[in-house]
């Protein structure tokens, strides 16, 4: 006790010197120097902290380093993917002393991140998105990302179960391979329990557009669809409406339960709390902080919300084995054969692809089963 | 300003007067859009500190925070430049039509579509044309772009009696859902996977910063724009004739000036301007076309338009003070933990103020010197 007493004292201290170091040399960045004592990180966002969704989940991990001790938070939301975040990372550096930067949507990389990284040399950038390639990018700044499809799988177990009309929904942002493989997992996951099951996707074109979202989400309860999930930075309008309606949903990015808790199924969440911890706890100690850092539900990555009121017996029991699998990393959602919905063979029979499998990262196809079209 | 006049040292060349009072009656009609402005937003940001107060907060921090994180050291006032600089350009493609009396609010279709044109006709240069011409092209074509784009508006205003305001928002719409449509599609870099992009410009083919400043050469094309605007339309017969189109469209057109071609002509050069911002964020700062030009940089110029009452010259320091806001908007956020909306409710307030003071114009004698008592 004396022990853990006498190090927060010393702590304390050194906080506040690196504190008064930096109000006393405004524009220099003591960060690098200072890394082991004091650390100032800096969140940038590119919607509200509070969107139920992508940018929450994100500020829900700054909120669990924000209590590490000798760590100072910055954050600064709803920063478009422009100048405009080159400066906020400027910013940082230069009025707030940060020296570790989780700049944290996927367009703020190139050329916004990749520019200030050349420019501060000193400073650490890590960017969400799994973009950084090794002898490309600068040695400063690197990539994290999480495996979800598997999440998405889980949330098609759960939704199988609850359908009755066997049509499942998926409202999805933009035709991109990410998205795309979400759309695949989760009918395959459905189809895991009753091969008959067809999922209809609507892309709305945008990331967030809740006019769009609720627009979809009713289109596909009109057509009877009984259990809907998204990808869109937001889920908040797609689940409300869902539920509105008397379907069933499953959640993404965050937990959406406290929106419709009797409707609510489970949900795909990602876990960046473990990430940033990790990246706090090496930045803290002087190590490298990892320049191509990833993992899914085995590495706490990414997490699956508790299991609502309208999970089955039968349900939870297949989800739960299911969730086991994933676990110990044998789980492969996407093996052949596998045909698209336009009836060409795209995984041969022989072929099952880990969750790591850089093929599935260019995935252009909806499989068999998905009602929709990519273009 | 005006206060000069009562100048006892003033009175004593009594006699001389008559040299002096042009000049105060310059500096009164000057006077009066300075003061009423500054009077206008002073009172919007006391009516901001109210709503600070209720949160619990110091307007006074606030107010320094503002300060700081916009004007108050070399890289603040650099950050405020760089985020004023496509603010200039968006400004005026609302400000030109003003004078005509059109209300323009769809620059952000010009924009995002000139962007696009430029990082069309780059790809296929790359390689053979060296950077400036190479860049000449892409600005052309991303005004002819923007140009076509908001003349449209001005034609269908004119000569088919659809309303500019509803059109040029609407096809807004339709230059976005366009962009999203090239972007995604013919003009795609298939290794932009997860985020649809035109091919990337070559760093050659990159706009690069003003000497010395981290600003991009952008903010000097839109300052002469800006400038260019204000002689178009105050020292020019053709600003002339506009700004009487723009008075009484009736009167002009029994003048016999050519309406018509006066709002075809500058909805297009309105046009012209956004196009070029639209080039500028791809060859200043993106490196490629995407879905990130749409930024609200042509919604934002609406607001500083309409603050710098439609006078190409006011439009430069009122984006700069715009860029401060935003600047600061984030060290608002850092500082103070208040959410992003203060900096947009701050804007809101600062419109509403700005616009209700609209209303005092030409009601203080001391602006007006056709009004002051003769002296003999």
């Amino acid at each position: 006790m004396t022990k853990l007493l006498s190090m927060n004292r010393r702590n304390f201290l050194q906080v506040s010197a690196a504190g008064l170091a930096a109000s006393a040399l405004p524009g220099l960045t003591p960060g690098t120097a200072l890394a082991q004592t004091a650390l100032t990180v800096g969140f940038i966002y590119v919607g509200p902290k509070d969107d139920y969704g992508y940018n929450q989940a994100h500020a829900e991990g700054a909120a669990v380093i924000k209590a590490m001790p000798g760590v100072t938070l910055v954050e600064e939301e709803n920063v478009p993917e422009t100048v405009d975040v080159q400066k906020t990372m400027e910013s940082m550096i230069n009025l707030d002393g940060a020296s570790l930067v989780f700049p944290t949507s996927f367009g703020y990389f190139d050329p916004h991140m990749l520019a200030m990284a050349a420019k501060y040399p000193d400073t650490q950038f890590r960017h969400c998105g799994g973009l950084w390639q090794a002898g490309k990018h600068p040695a400063n700044t690197g990539s994290y990302f999480g495996y979800i499809h598997q999440g998405q799988y889980l949330n098609g177990v759960a939704a199988g179960n609850a359908t009755k009309s066997k049509k499942i929904g998926f409202v999805a942002a933009k035709p991109i391979p990410q998205v795309v493989q979400n759309v695949n997992a989760f009918l395959l996951g459905a189809r895991s329990v009753d091969p008959t099951i067809t999922c209809q996707v609507i892309f709305t074109g945008e990331w967030s557009l809740a006019i769009k979202e609720a627009e979809a989400t009713n289109a596909l309860v009109d057509q009877g669809v009984d259990v809907i999930t998204c990808h869109v930075d937001s889920p908040k309008v797609v689940v409300e409406t869902a539920a509105g309606r008397g379907a069933f949903v499953c959640g993404y990015h965050a937990d959406q339960s406290p929106l419709a808790p009797e409707k609510y199924l489970t949900g795909a969440e990602w876990a960046w709390g473990k990430v940033y911890t990790d990246f706090i706890t090496k930045a803290q100690a002087g190590e490298k902080l990892g320049n191509f850092v990833r993992g899914g539900l085995k590495d706490g990555f990414v997490k699956m919300s508790a299991l609502g009121p309208g999970v089955s017996e039968k349900g939870r029991k297949m989800f739960d084995a299911t969730l086991a699998e994933a676990m110990t990393g044998k789980l492969s959602v996407f093996k052949g054969p596998l045909n698209d919905n336009k009836g060409n063979a795209v995984i041969a029979a022989d072929k099952a692809y880990a969750e790591d499998a850089i093929d599935l990262e260019s995935m252009a196809y909806l499989v068999e089963g998905v009602v929709g079209s990519t273009s | 300003m005006t206060v000069q006049a009562n100048d006892p040292a003033l009175s004593l060349n009594a006699g001389g007067g008559a040299t002096f009072r042009p000049l105060l009656e310059w500096l009164a009609r000057r006077a009066e859009p300075v003061v009423i402005g500054s009077a206008a937003i002073l009172a919007g940001l006391m009516l901001f500190s109210l709503f600070i107060l209720a949160i619990g907060k110091s307007p006074v921090a606030l107010f320094q925070l503002m300060y700081t994180g916009g004007f108050g050291s070399w890289f603040s006032l650099q950050n405020s430049l760089s985020r004023a600089a496509p603010l200039l350009l968006t400004a005026l493609c609302v400000a030109l039509p003003a004078r005509l009396g059109l209300v323009i609010i769809g620059g952000e279709g010009a924009l995002v579509l000139g962007g696009v044109a430029a990082a069309a006709v780059a790809a296929p240069l790359t390689g053979f044309l060296p950077p400036y011409p190479a860049l000449i092209v892409m600005a052309v074509a991303s005004m002819i772009v923007g140009g076509i784009w908001i003349g449209a508006v001005g034609f269908l205003r004119h000569y088919r009696g659809v309303n500019e305001t509803i059109s040029s928002l609407l096809l807004a719409y339709i230059a976005i859902a366009l962009m999203n449509q090239l972007v995604e599609g013919l003009l795609r870099d298939p290794a932009s996977l997860n985020k649809p992009s035109t091919m990337p410009l070559p760093p050659g083919y990159m706009i690069g910063d003003i000497p010395g400043m981290d600003v991009h050469w952008g903010l000097v094309i839109s300052i002469i724009a800006c400038v260019g605007s204000w002689i178009l339309i105050e020292m020019t017969s053709y600003g002339f004739a506009a700004r009487m189109a723009g008075g009484n469209v009736r009167a002009a057109q029994i003048q016999g000036l050519p309406v018509g071609r006066l709002i075809v002509g500058f909805t297009a050069i309105a046009g012209t301007f956004a196009g070029l911002a639209g080039m500028l964020e791809v060859a200043a700062v993106q490196g490629s076309a995407n879905g990130s030009i749409a930024a609200g940089y042509g919604y934002t110029g609406i607001l500083v338009a309409f603050l710098a009452r439609h006078n190409p010259l006011a439009i430069i320091p009122i984006a700069f003070l715009l860029g401060g806001l935003e600047a600061s908007g984030g060290l608002i956020q850092r500082r103070m933990g208040l959410p992003d909306a203060t900096v947009v409710a701050l804007q809101g307030t600062l419109f509403i103020v700005i616009l209700f003071c609209e209303t005092f114009y030409g009601r203080f004698k001391v602006f007006n010197p056709d009004l002051w008592k003769r002296r003999t």
